[in-house]
């Protein structure tokens, strides 16, 4: 064994970035990869790799909205919820035959609006995120089955398929995961904004008193979460030619999964989307490798339950290693 | 407003709401108001005024258990596989799932009291795990064929009155008492009010919670039980959800999310008027799972009205 402590000593970015959860992210992969590629090699073939990152590129866009609402150190459970009645919206303008962009793009509109009621929820009436974004779970579910009584959405039109189209070879949604998350990681690093969800989220009467309008940037952060909810339930509604008006079971586990697995710091404060993005591709090679390797897919949720407790469990431990260095 | 300026202002308000929710019921229809109607309705909702008595002691420690639905789902599942697949007698199996319940209760409890992981986020991914254990304990198969006399828990009747709702019945004076009448009750009341000060005053802050925490698995599993016997099945999705009924119950009922006040009566009567929106609207012809409309609405009002009676009373 060489002696990497010796190599990393001096050298505090080299550290920084070997230890950093995207490091540990990517090397997870890449282990996963290899070691169920030698059992099975068809869980290798390029076919497969793409159908996991295109199973969960709508889960790591959502998941960039999510990171950001922890970080500031708030939650929001009703986007699973939000992801199926949006997908619904979405299929009913398609059909009432609006032009096909108005289709797409109402729907996203129509997130923000929700996402930043929720939000002001939050900031200005003081509710807790894990209580009104429960309530807002409900409603939102609830009234997905009033309207549409469960029917699934048929005779959708031509070229309603977003999801399905390909550019340069590659399917749209992956094309949307990798520009969002690129875009979405260089704003929050040097954006006023992005540092203030950082602020926020490491000590909210620190960031007010330093000038950071905090209940503002809050409506604004779940506002941000409802965009990404948005695109995120587009690319869900266009990837089959019908659409289930069924909110999809624990879908928004699945997203803050991928955001806390991808090192967001439960605590707030800490993150970025890139490691969100990394792990709700890890989450859904996961997913897959289950299956190469002949483990029933209905111990998939443990997997994640588990892996979810133990990133959080490492991230504290982090913390108070830190807290006791410093 | 003599109303919101003497005691137990909260449950006052609520045995009002409760009072108008059923004369208006009884208007909209006759189906309501029948002795029939109201006895099953009990039959129907007791599970979730069990696992609501101990997230009120949860949630005025300031903690809440978003898994308690997930418990509900794995101890069902424990229970029907401790029967058919290890071939224990019924009577053990039931308090094999119990006690299952208890343990996942404490494994909560101790995640955040040792591992002082928030218990939002502890909850949540246990969430996740349990329901995930479940799942993968049954593969989707559902056990059933259980003999005659399990379904009096669930089915039965004692002069008329369900098993479970007298059970409900005699589990709420326990925890009345428990959370008013005891030093334990007063332990939990300091530690929502302010953790560190009831630390330094002696109150063994850690095992009381993990106390509660495993009260509430405890309570889910018997839940479990009686749900598994109301049904005559045993499935892994059960209770999905129930948490939402559950902290909508509590949390109307006056307990304070942030913890230091609520009352056993509150949640009682914060239960009742949920059973009630339920059945009500199930009756003027809503279909069931879209009741959770109303249930969520509820929910975000009434943290809104005492948020807002909170601000005129501080004037």
């Amino acid at each position: 064994m060489p002696d990497f402590g010796a190599l990393l000593r001096g050298r505090p970015r080299l550290r920084a970035a070997v230890l950093s959860q995207e490091a540990v992210l990517l090397l997870a992969l890449l282990a996963l990869l290899l070691v169920v590629g030698l059992i099975n090699e068809r869980y290798v073939a390029e076919r497969n790799l793409m159908s996991i990152a295109l199973a969960h590129a709508y889960i790591a866009v959502a998941a960039i909205g999510m990171s950001m609402v922890i970080i500031t150190g708030n939650i929001d459970i009703s986007v699973g919820s939000l992801i199926g009645v949006l997908a619904a919206v979405c299929g009913t303008l398609a059909n009432m035959g609006l032009p096909i962009g108005l289709a797409w793009l109402l729907p996203i509109l129509l997130a923000i609006v929700i996402s930043g009621s929720l939000g002001v929820l939050v900031a200005y009436c003081r509710i807790p995120s894990i209580v009104a974004s429960l309530g807002y779970l409900s409603i939102l579910k609830g009234g997905l089955i009033i309207w549409t009584g469960g029917a699934w959405i048929t005779d959708l039109p031509e070229n309603f398929g977003l999801a399905l189209q390909r550019w340069g070879g590659v399917p749209a949604p992956i094309w949307a995961m990798l520009i969002l998350t690129a875009l979405a990681a260089y704003w929050m690093r040097n954006s006023r904004t992005g540092r203030a969800f950082y602020a926020i989220g490491g000590n909210a009467e620190a960031a007010r008193l330093a000038g950071i309008p905090t209940q503002r940037m809050v409506v604004l952060v779940f506002m941000l979460n409802g965009l990404f909810a948005g695109i995120a339930g587009i690319l869900f509604a266009t990837q089959l030619k019908v659409i289930q008006t069924t909110v999809p079971p624990y879908l928004e586990l699945t997203i803050i999964t991928a955001a806390v697995v991808g090192g967001v710091s439960i605590l707030g404060g800490t993150g970025t989307v890139i490691g969100s993005t990394l792990a709700a591709v890890l989450l859904a090679a996961i997913g897959s490798a289950l299956i190469f390797i002949d483990v029933s897919p209905f111990w998939l949720r443990a997997t994640y339950g588990t892996l979810i407790l133990v990133t959080v469990l490492f991230d504290l431990h982090r913390r108070r290693l830190q807290q006791r260095a410093s | 407003m003599k109303l919101i300026s003497g005691s137990h202002v909260h449950e006052k308000i609520l045995a009002l709401m409760l009072i108008i929710a059923l004369t208006v019921l009884s208007m909209l229809t006759d189906k309501f108001m029948t002795v029939a109607n109201i006895l099953n309705q009990g039959r129907l909702i007791a599970e979730i005024g069990l696992v609501a008595l101990p997230m009120t002691l949860i949630i005025v420690t300031g903690g809440i258990d978003l898994a308690v639905g997930s418990v509900l789902g794995l101890c069902a599942i424990v229970l029907g596989l401790a029967w058919k697949s290890l071939g224990l007698p019924l009577g053990a199996a039931m308090a094999v799932a119990v006690a299952v319940g208890a343990l996942a209760g404490c494994f909560n409890g101790l995640l955040i009291t040792r591992m002082r992981v928030p218990p939002l986020i502890t909850t949540l991914a246990t969430l996740a795990l349990f329901r995930g254990v479940a799942e993968g304990l049954s593969q989707a198969r559902s056990v059933r064929g259980y003999p005659e006399w399990f379904f009096f828990l669930g089915q039965g009747e004692i002069a008329g009155i369900p098993v479970q709702v007298i059970i409900l019945v005699a589990m709420t004076v326990l925890f009345w008492f428990l959370l008013a009448k005891t030093t334990l009750g007063r332990s939990l009341y300091a530690i929502g009010s302010n953790e560190v000060a009831a630390r330094y005053s002696g109150i063994a802050v850690d095992r009381v919670k993990v106390l509660a925490y495993g009260l509430s698995g405890l309570m889910a599993g018997l839940a479990a039980v009686i749900f598994v016997s109301r049904v005559s099945t045993t499935r892994s999705d059960m209770g999905t959800g129930l948490e939402l009924d559950v902290i909508a119950a509590v949390v109307l009922g006056g307990t304070s999310i942030f913890g230091g006040r609520g009352t056993i009566v509150g949640t009682i009567l914060g239960f009742l008027l949920i059973g009630l929106l339920k059945n009500g609207l199930a009756l003027t012809g809503v279909k069931g799972d879209a009741t959770i409309v109303v249930i969520g609405l509820v929910l975000i009002l009434a943290i809104l009205a005492s948020n807002l009676v909170e601000r005129l009373r501080d004037g």
